[in-house]
């Protein structure tokens, strides 16, 4: 799907400082010598099955789709990975490929946490020093989150600039690594960034997708009608798309947060508000004003609280393979209790926002079609800041 | 056709910036345009060109600049705060281009270009950006984001528009300068650390080494930015390279002293310009 020069249709592309060009290039070396790698890739599996505990249920919404009363509901179980969310697949994938390449310390950046605190549980894993860049704003929302970072034996650096959230994280992580390339991986949490990043972490998040085909056919004896998953930058949404871009009578549905709305300007429905641009080493599209000043967007979800979209879901939505949709606060957080109280399942609010889409579209599908949702993480971290959305008092 | 060379001493026609220019080495201040406000850039900009710069770096405030330190990061956000905007700052050099005549780059980051002017879904700024630069008088254009891979996206609508688009070259470059030198247009800006940009102690980078391995490809005046801040640091760097690029230095006076900047700003461009005259 990626040529040479990494990109997806007119997206993607190297938009960094020279100063980083020969780092990335020797990662795209490094990656494509090991990842057909036998020794590497069963080093990987090992981790992955033994340590986060792969592979993730594909659990049958027995309940939720009596109540829904129409297509079948699969929920894809990644919240079940050690961590809480998909987030640990692309992390056991880099840490090993850095600590082939001889690095000593990883960098991250985190919105809601989860994949810092994957981050930090791989350089715990493997013995490496490891630094995570997290937003004023998002440390405040995320607590818990932060606390088992620091627990992990990582160091939380607070990044104030711009607002205080996921993109002004990913710029002082890029900030970091451009001070420090030589015992440094920048362990790049989404499907974005330069290449050959939003290759390597699709690749590392498709085993989302391997399992589900094979999952739905093992039950259903078929392939699923439609996927659907949250997109921020989108990494568990191009896991779970992956294997089934080929299969055309597979629906997509990438679901992004509208936040207050997108006829508002407190949202961050990229697909459906942003135009294409160039930001953070991509070419893709992003919420940004007339002079090309990216917009400071807004989402309950700090996950997906960010105003650009990985190159690879761009090029889909250009091609029409995928469908974006937005998804507001309200539904999301409608959804996140919806799940907890029908299933017994408390999602991450991130998640939330695909299955509030779910929730709209089941019913009026016939009952011989059948859903997956990437259920992306745990709601864990999301309670407080929930219950307060509700107007409780609640903090951690 | 820019006119860069002139701040280099090099004659038109002339193969390289001479050993000691009669002029001494070129001193290339930035300032971020809009940072207080539009009236006082102009009035450092006229201030800067008679204190002797040979060239102005003329920053165009961007939401998110990855690759500057905390200095222009929050010069950026003061100007972006101040209502500027990159007509605004179109405007302001069409004025200035009346009576400052040496050679003057903006410094941005690609979106501002790629994006500029337009709501369409798929923008078409680069032309639009570039036909106004090139209306205006504008000679050369910096984007630390563009590097040699992705620079086709530029280059040729600069070189349409006579303006040179400045290759950067940094101590990672390594088995790459060669590439970047023989395509090279203007000055090649040589980033003298790792890191962003910001004032630094201390410089480690073999400069000389990269200038030599420069050489070896073209014969483009070389010119040292990131970290340098005091006349020694110039004079030093100067001696491997035609010219001295000091940004964070300058955007720290004028955080400092705000509307009131034009006099101090105006003393250190002289004190950096006379150590740099050999």
């Amino acid at each position: 799907m990626t040529n040479p020069n990494g990109r997806f249709g007119v997206h993607g592309g190297q938009y960094i400082p020279e100063t980083l060009m020969n780092a990335v290039i020797e990662l795209e070396k490094a990656y494509n010598r090991y990842k057909d790698e036998p020794r590497f890739n069963a080093e990987l599996t090992a981790l992955l099955n033994d340590y986060a505990g792969r592979p993730s249920r594909l659990y049958f919404a027995k309940k939720m789709t009596e109540d829904l009363g129409g297509a079948k509901i699969y929920l894809k179980r990644e919240d079940l990975n050690h961590t809480g969310a998909h987030k640990i697949n692309n992390v056991l994938g880099q840490a090993l490929l850095a600590r082939k390449m001889g690095k000593t310390r990883l960098i991250a950046e985190t919105g809601a946490g989860q994949h810092g605190v994957a981050t930090a549980t791989a350089a715990a894993l493997m013995a490496m020093e490891c630094v995570v860049f997290m937003g004023k704003e998002d440390i405040a929302r995320q607590a818990l989150n932060v606390y088992r970072m620091r627990l992990l034996g990582a160091r939380v650096v607070s990044v104030d600039t711009g607002t205080g959230t996921l993109k002004d994280a990913v710029s002082e992580a890029f900030r970091e690594w451009t001070s420090r390339i030589d015992d440094t991986h920048y362990c790049l949490g989404s499907v974005m960034g330069p290449h050959p990043f939003p290759t390597i972490v699709r690749d590392f998040q498709a085993v989302i997708s391997k399992e589900i085909k094979e999952q739905v056919r093992e039950r259903e004896g078929r392939l699923p009608d439609a996927v659907l998953a949250c997109v921020g930058g989108g990494s568990n949404a191009i896991g779970s798309f992956y294997h089934f871009i080929d299969e055309p009578g597979v629906a997509l549905i990438g679901c992004e947060a509208a936040g207050r709305g997108v006829d508002t300007a407190e949202t961050a429905a990229t697909m459906t508000v942003g135009r294409l641009g160039i930001f953070h080493g991509m070419k893709s599209y992003f919420c940004q004003d007339e002079y090309g000043q990216i917009a400071p967007v807004y989402s309950i979800s700090a996950g997906l609280d960010y105003p650009g979209v990985g190159p690879e879901h761009a090029w889909l939505h250009d091609t029409k393979r995928a469908q974006y949709v937005p998804v507001t606060d309200a539904e999301a957080v409608d959804a996140f209790e919806y799940l907890s109280r029908t299933e017994g399942i408390i999602p991450a609010i991130e998640s939330a926002h695909a299955l509030a889409h779910a929730m709209r579209i089941a019913p009026s599908m016939g009952k011989d079609k059948i859903i997956v949702v990437t259920l992306s993480g745990r709601g864990d971290k999301d309670c407080a800041a929930i219950a307060r959305y509700r107007g409780e008092d609640l903090h951690e | 056709m820019s006119n860069i060379a002139s701040a280099f001493d090099l004659k038109f026609g002339g193969k390289r910036p001479p050993e000691t220019p009669s002029n001494g080495k070129a001193f290339i201040p930035y300032l971020c345009c809009g940072d207080p406000d539009l009236e006082t850039t102009a009035a450092l900009v006229r201030e800067m060109a008679r204190q002797g710069a040979d060239l102005i770096e003329l920053g165009v405030p961007f939401s998110d600049p990855t690759a500057e330190g905390p200095v222009i990061q929050q010069a950026s956000l003061r100007a972006l705060q101040s209502g500027t905007t990159t007509d605004k700052i179109f405007n302001m050099v069409r004025e200035l281009r009346e009576d400052v005549k040496i050679p003057m780059v903006f410094m941005t980051y690609a979106n501002v270009v790629f994006s500029y002017s337009s709501l369409s879904a798929t923008p078409d700024g680069t032309e639009k950006f570039l036909s106004a630069c090139e209306d205006i008088g504008m000679d050369g254009l910096i984007l630390p984001d563009v590097p040699f891979e992705e620079k086709e996206d530029f280059d040729g609508a600069c070189s349409a528009h006579g303006l040179d688009l400045i290759s950067l070259i940094a101590p990672t470059s390594a088995d790459r300068i060669a590439r970047i030198a023989r395509g090279a247009r203007g000055f090649i800006y040589i980033v003298s650390s790792l890191g962003v940009t910001g004032v630094r102690k201390e410089i480690t980078t073999d400069i000389a080494s990269i200038v030599r391995n420069i050489r070896e490809n073209s014969n483009i005046p070389c010119a040292v930015g990131f970290g340098i801040s005091t006349p020694e640091q110039a004079r030093t760097m100067s001696r491997a390279a035609d010219g001295v690029i000091v940004g964070s230095a300058i955007v720290k006076l004028i955080a400092q002293h705000g509307r009131d900047s034009v006099r101090p700003v105006g003393e250190y461009v002289r004190s950096m310009k006379d150590a740099l005259r050999g």
